[in-house]
């Protein structure tokens, strides 16, 4: 028997923590933003920047405390989420940075509002609450199973967040769109955080209901309708939360929380035929809200042919201004080619208004090029890839389904925000996370990858040793 | 700055850039090419040194060096093992070159339901040249070829019935 005790189980793998080749890429992904940020001072003044030892230390110093907390509290996490986060937000720091050195944006901003203040400072800062947040999420989210109590207190918190912005006195309308809040001088978007909490309500919703969902329902033309008592109320929850962002007129947040729905729905029961009726839902509202809303109109048709729509439109109307940017950004990505200006030495600053947020992706078409935009988009696919193999290696539903309701709206976000820019779909206006500017995008965004470190540290985690099992009886001894 | 210290500077950025992302994709390689099977029998053969030290003449079993070495199967080589008595009559495993372990342990390739059998009880690997061999694990009772109990490695002919415990198992094309 002495044969049992060194002999391995199969399964039983010491998977490797991999926090080593985390810090090595996370190192890697430090220097990268220096040597951009280096690129750009030579390219503007020809000597090398005086921040860049700041921003480069600041950088590092962010990474490395996300790093040691993620060493010590969720020591077999997957090993690529955090440098690549840490490399998108550092590259959008160096591309905010740049854009903040532009004349015609000071120009701009004086003409404005009187006055210029450099945004870069405040994403530095916005990137160390997104860490601390990072980090907060680590040590106090223990085992994301804990949400999953949570469910319908996620529901409320999410409809309460998606609200705020209609509370008179707190809501403020800016740009045509009432997503902000202003708490104590600092605009907050609710809209980002909703993203996260409802992911958990959805996913404790449907990790419950998702045998109800799938097997009892009615054959209905080729689809499966579920019972309206099992499909009530998250349907409630998502016109609700629809309702609220038509209202506020924030298309592109409610395209994200209906696609989000729609993955998670697909996920949980396995049937086609919600992506069916997902995207016929979609189409139709789209068609409805592009009647109706004025200036989802305007968008359309700075989609459809922005040069001739700013020819047709008329002097100083949204619909011009529309087209006029739309024109800009279309600008920008053809003159950056295959390789680019290079960084610094680009015009992508003449999209003028939001050209460090919504349009920052312009600036990486026109100085990185289709190169580097590929780069850029492989890196977010990157970490949608981690987010799905996360979900994938998630030993509970609950995980299974939140890991991936965040990486889906992840990727949805991306979708949006890429195409919109890219002239793909018509624009709405949303943020690139971790590279465009804006706090709550930011500080959301390090959440969100909080969360997925969390799960994928659970999943990753060496199952324990199995309990004692029939085997360890004795064997029989024939006697002769 | 001159034109050209700008050129390459863009160049070696995006160089930079796509390096990163080679990187990365380089540390998740084992996902996209599968879970790590070879490395798992690897480690189950490094655990048990002891035994094949003991039984010096038998060559380790590797799987794949026999698809390396020799090629196709040889003619007259078995197919499938069959159990022919005991509580699983009719389980067959097909051959394929990958080692068999035998025994009432929850990992083994045929789990037995036998009072008799010990949790490793035996093995049945191919050598170098796909010959199949019985090996025992030094189990209690023993395992027996035809009526002798084995002591070492042994080459298994075609249909001969090898014993453990109350299940007797046997290979064939």
């Amino acid at each position: 028997m002495s044969v049992v005790t060194n002999t391995t189980t199969i399964g039983a793998i010491e998977a490797p923590s991999r926090r080593n080749t985390e810090l090595a890429l996370l190192a890697f992904a430090v220097v990268i933003p220096v040597f951009a940020y280096l690129n750009v001072g030579l390219a503007l003044d020809g000597e090398v920047p005086s921040g860049m030892l700041g921003y480069g230390l600041g950088l590092g110093l962010l990474a490395g405390v996300a790093h040691l907390v993620v060493r010590r509290f969720a020591p077999y996490a997957d090993p690529l989420l955090l440098p690549l986060a840490t490399l998108l937000n550092g590259m959008g720091l160096v591309l905010i940075w740049r854009l903040d050195q532009s004349p015609r944006l000071i120009a701009l901003a004086k003409r404005q509002y009187g006055a210029f203040s450099a945004s870069a400072p405040n994403q530095m800062m916005y990137s160390a609450i997104g860490i601390a947040m990072f980090v907060g999420v680590l040590l106090i989210l223990k085992d994301h199973r804990v949400l999953q109590r949570y469910t319908y207190i996620s529901m409320v918190a999410a409809l309460i967040l998606l609200l705020l912005p209609l509370v008179p006195g707190l809501g403020t309308d800016s740009f045509g769109a009432k997503i902000w809040i202003r708490v104590g001088g600092f605009s907050i978007q609710p809209g980002e955080f909703a993203k996260l909490v409802l992911a958990v309500f959805f996913s404790g919703y449907l990790m419950v209901k998702r045998d109800a969902l799938a097997l009892a329902s009615r054959r209905f033309m080729g689809l499966y309708l579920p019972r309206g008592r099992d499909l009530g109320p998250i349907l409630t929850i998502w016109a609700v939360s629809l309702l609220i962002l038509v209202f506020e007129n924030d298309l592109g947040t409610s395209l994200l929380f209906f696609g989000m729905f729609v993955i998670m729905l697909y996920v949980a029961t396995e049937r086609t035929s919600w992506i069916v009726m997902g995207l016929l839902m979609a189409t139709g509202g789209a068609v409805f809200v592009s009647t109706f809303a004025s200036h989802v109109q305007s968008r359309v048709a700075a989609w459809l042919d922005p040069f001739e729509c700013l020819k047709t439109a008329p002097e100083g109307s949204n619909m011009a201004y529309a087209c006029d940017q739309m024109t800009q950004v279309l600008m920008s990505f053809g003159s950056g080619g295959i390789l680019g200006t290079g960084l610094g030495q680009g015009n992508s600053d003449l999209i003028q208004f939001a050209a460090n947020s919504d349009f920052i992706f312009a600036t990486v078409g026109e100085e990185l090029g289709l190169t580097g935009v590929m780069v850029f988009l492989l890196l977010y696919g990157l970490i949608i890839e981690r987010g799905v193999r996360t979900a994938l290696a998630a030993r509970d539903p609950f995980g299974k389904l939140l890991a991936m309701g965040l990486s889906g709206a992840f990727a949805l976000q991306i979708f949006v925000v890429a195409g919109g820019v890219m002239g793909l779909i018509p624009l709405t206006g949303m943020t690139m996370p971790f590279l465009a500017y804006g706090g709550s995008s930011v500080i959301a965004n390090w959440a969100l990858i909080g969360i997925l470190i969390r799960i994928s540290d659970t999943a990753r985690r060496p199952a324990p040793a199995p309990a004692p099992s029939p085997d360890a009886e004795m064997t029989q001894v024939v006697r002769p | 700055m001159s034109e050209l210290t700008l050129t390459v500077m863009r160049l070696g950025f995006l160089a930079v850039l796509w390096l990163f992302v080679i990187v990365a994709v380089q540390v998740i390689r084992s996902d996209l090419f599968g879970t790590r099977v070879t490395q798992r029998g690897s480690r189950r053969q490094d655990a048990r040194p002891q035994q094949n030290a003991r039984q010096a003449a038998s060559p380790p079993p590797q799987r794949g060096q026999q698809s390396a070495g020799g090629g196709r199967q040889r003619r007259g080589a078995p197919t499938k093992l069959v159990v022919s008595e005991g509580t699983l009559t009719g389980t067959t495993v097909a051959l394929q070159g990958q080692t068999i372990t035998l025994g009432r342990a929850h990992d083994s390739t045929i789990v037995l339901d036998d009072d008799y059998a010990s949790s490793r009880h035996a093995r049945i690997y191919p050598d170098r040249d796909g010959q199949w061999i019985v090996e025992d694990l030094g189990s209690t009772n023993g395992t027996y070829l035809d009526r002798t109990r084995l002591t070492t490695a042994t080459p298994i002919p075609l249909g001969a019935p090898i014993r453990i415990g109350k299940t007797v198992i046997e290979l064939r094309k």
